[in-house]
């Protein structure tokens, strides 16, 4: 067994909610008799799990409770969970720009933490002073900054651009040469937060292939990232983290699944609850939706090869004419797969105020296996009145229902099969 | 970076509480890198695009002594026997010091926000980045003082030099300096949570000038409010040096004692609080 490079043990983060006032300065003065008393934090002891949608009775909320886990050398740990979960905090603990409330880690090595990109870049400098500025913050010695240079500015591809001050670049020069700074640390231990997600296609392929190869030499890597196929294709193990815990900790496709599953809370009754919109305009607000495939009375699964049938109730709380549906299947790894809006078979929709009734009819052209299916009210102009995110899951059975022999095959290639003429002949 | 006997195969081990008192000379060093590349950028950032550049650096002082002069011959105000001009460049050649490396510091926590959130160095290299920083500024300032000090030198006999205190003022410098080191670090760290700290630090800052020695000289009070007053570290530190340049001033081992103490003790305090601030700031700021 490798060697243990972080240990993490009944890890807590406690923050206080609402502003700095002078109730805080009442708080932390009963803090402070209770210490000069040789007493524990009175604060310690209330607070509540972290979630956000939920309204709390206490001030003081646990970001994050009871985290334990240990990394090995060479491990590449994809964190990831929704919003508001405590991935940040934890990130930001490890990388010491915080200090835990309650428990402790450790750590072996020499760790850089890329929790942004570009972290100290001054506007008024050039490319050439922030690379070396940068580079000492992110704790490299300038005899080690000097050795790299050349390949810092060759990765970034702003060559001609070095001299000029960094607030005459274009964004996405800025960020690439900022993240091509933190590309030649070399670290022991590497803590990455989201910092993928910018730039353009081309660039993001050469930072996960950089990550890649940092993986490869050996290094620890903790990653952070809603991107779930960068994540998928950097890493073995996943810890999915929900409200402020450890909520599933192995390998990387399940975790994956627990993350998809914990988006989306099962629908109850297939009644829409606040919590299952990621986006709402105010004007339109699908009530209820349901599965129509009648093979099974109440389950979500599919056969295979079987359309998919879905009914909603949509209310809309004013006229609109220019209204489109639309639908999107995705994997269980956060693909999207297919897509379908009503603009592609017919006009735009006119409707009344009050409730409308929609069915739609989905292809199936699945592998067997788990699949989410989000819905959503456009307007033509783009603006998304509401969006429901992978809110129905589905499942697609390895058998059908219409021809004797049910079975298909037993593994899955792809995510979907094609249409396919295939003529042999001799 | 903390380690026990039993865990000496981790590098660094983080608790809720860390130590009362730490001042990690050792991780700073190793970071003087980021220490001397925060210098650079302090001084030449500051004054890109700029035509006068670096010129502002004599401009600052030259115009609040031009200021002090034309006052104080329509008001009368005493200024050591010296010439006013004189007087008034040194007192504010060494307070600009003083007053810049105290204001820069106490802001350390607010203006470094976005860096101190996102990575982990060593929080002290920026205040002592701001000190080294303005060191180089008062040597460049205190070149045109020179300049004035030397014309003077020359052309009057008003001027008698303590060659011996001369030596001594490297060592008043740096004091000077630590002295606003530790008050602006104090600072920083309790502006971090309660804002109503900086409003103080505005105008106590200004009010404190008059009472340093550098508008009104030791020489105008009483002697028993002077005794009183030396015990600022800024008036006993500004009048030794002044007393050393021109032979004006008083020179009192006593209230330099009390300045020397007085810095130790601001430093240590302030040490301690920038150390509890430091590990959770972020979360307050």
């Amino acid at each position: 067994m490798s060697r243990k490079v972080i240990e993490i043990t009944q890890l807590g983060k406690q923050y206080r909610l609402g502003q700095v006032g002078t109730s805080t300065l009442s708080d932390d003065f009963k803090r402070w008799l209770y210490r000069v008393r040789g007493k524990e934090d009175p604060f310690l002891k209330v607070g509540e799990t972290n979630d956000r949608t939920k309204k709390g009775n206490s001030e003081y909320v646990w970001a994050l409770r009871d985290i334990n886990f240990s990394v090995n050398q060479g491990e590449v740990v994809g964190i990831i969970g929704k919003n508001g979960a405590g991935k940040s905090t934890l990130l930001k603990i490890l990388s010491r720009t915080t200090t835990p409330t309650t428990g402790e880690y450790k750590i072996k090595g020499r760790v850089a933490s890329l929790l942004e990109v570009g972290t100290g870049f001054h506007p008024d400098l050039s490319g050439r002073e922030n690379v070396f500025l940068n580079g000492a913050i992110m704790g490299m010695s300038k005899a080690e900054i000097r050795r790299q240079f050349d390949a810092i500015v060759d990765f970034s591809g702003v060559e001609r651009y070095i001299d000029t001050p960094v607030k005459r670049y274009s964004s996405g020069m800025y960020v690439r040469l900022a993240f091509a700074v933190a590309a030649h640390l070399e670290p022991e231990i590497l803590i990455v937060d989201e910092v993928l997600a910018v730039g353009d296609q081309e660039f993001q392929d050469k930072c996960l292939g950089k990550m890649k190869s940092v993986s490869g030499e050996g290094r620890t890597v903790l990653f952070v990232s809603h991107n779930m196929a960068a994540v998928k294709s950097l890493c073995k193990r996943t810890i999915v983290m929900r409200n402020g815990q450890v909520h599933f900790d192995g390998r990387v496709t399940e975790g994956i699944a627990k993350y998809l599953e914990a988006l989306n809370p099962s629908l109850n009754n297939g009644t829409i609850e606040p919590h299952h919109r990621t986006i709402n305009a105010g004007a339109v607000f699908i009530r209820h939706l349901k599965l129509e495939n009648e093979e099974f009375s109440n389950g979500n699964s599919i056969y295979f090869n079987n359309p998919i049938h879905i009914s909603m109730d949509i209310a809309f709380e004013k006229d609109l004419n220019d209204v489109l549906l639309d639908a999107r299947i995705g994997s269980n790894d956060g693909i999207e797969l297919f897509h379908s809006m009503t603009l592609y078979g017919s006009d735009l929709l006119q409707v009344k105020k009050g409730m409308l009734k929609a069915r739609v009819t989905l292809e199936n052209r699945l592998q067997p296996g788990k699949y989410f299916i989000s819905l959503g009210v456009h307007l033509s102009d783009g603006a998304t009145q509401e969006y429901l995110e992978n809110v129905l899951e589905i499942n697609i059975l390895n058998v059908t229902n219409t021809s004797e022999k049910g079975l298909i095959y037993d593994f899955k290639l792809g995510y979907a099969r094609m249409n396919a003429n295939w003529q042999i002949t001799n | 970076m903390s380690s026990t006997n039993t865990n000496t195969d981790w590098d660094l081990i983080v608790k809720p509480q860390g130590a009362f008192f730490r001042l990690n000379l050792k991780e700073l060093w190793a970071y003087r890198d980021l220490i001397i590349l925060m210098v650079k950028r302090d001084l030449t950032a500051l004054y890109k695009q700029t035509i006068l550049g670096p010129v502002w650096m004599f401009l600052q002082p030259l115009f609040t002594t031009l200021l002090y002069t034309f006052l104080s011959k329509q008001a009368q105000f005493k200024t050591d026997n010296l010439p006013p001009l004189l007087f008034y460049l040194i007192g504010q050649t060494y307070w600009l010091y003083f007053a810049e490396c105290f204001t820069k510091t106490s802001n350390t926590f607010i203006t470094n926000a976005s860096v101190f959130g996102k990575v982990y160095f060593p929080r002290m290299v920026m205040p002592v980045s701001v000190i080294v920083s303005n060191l180089i500024r008062l040597g460049i300032q205190m070149l045109m003082m020179l300049c004035v000090y030397g014309y003077y030198l020359v052309t009057t006999n008003d001027l008698h030099p303590q060659y011996g205190l001369l030596v001594l003022q490297p060592f008043l410098i740096v004091l000077l300096g630590l002295f606003a080191l530790g008050l602006g670090v104090l600072f920083s760290a309790v502006t971090t949570k309660y804002r109503d700290f900086s409003f103080l630090l505005g105008f106590g800052l200004q009010l404190f000038m008059f009472v340093s020695g550098i508008v009104f000289p030791a020489s105008t009070f009483s002697e028993k409010t002077r005794f009183v007053l030396m015990m600022n570290p800024v008036m006993s530190v500004t009048e030794a040096i002044k007393f050393g340049l021109t032979g004006q001033g008083y020179f009192s081992p006593l209230h330099l004692g009390v300045a020397v103490v007085a810095v130790v003790l601001v430093l240590f305090f302030s040490i301690m609080v920038f150390n509890r601030t430091e590990r959770n700031f972020m979360d307050t700021v």
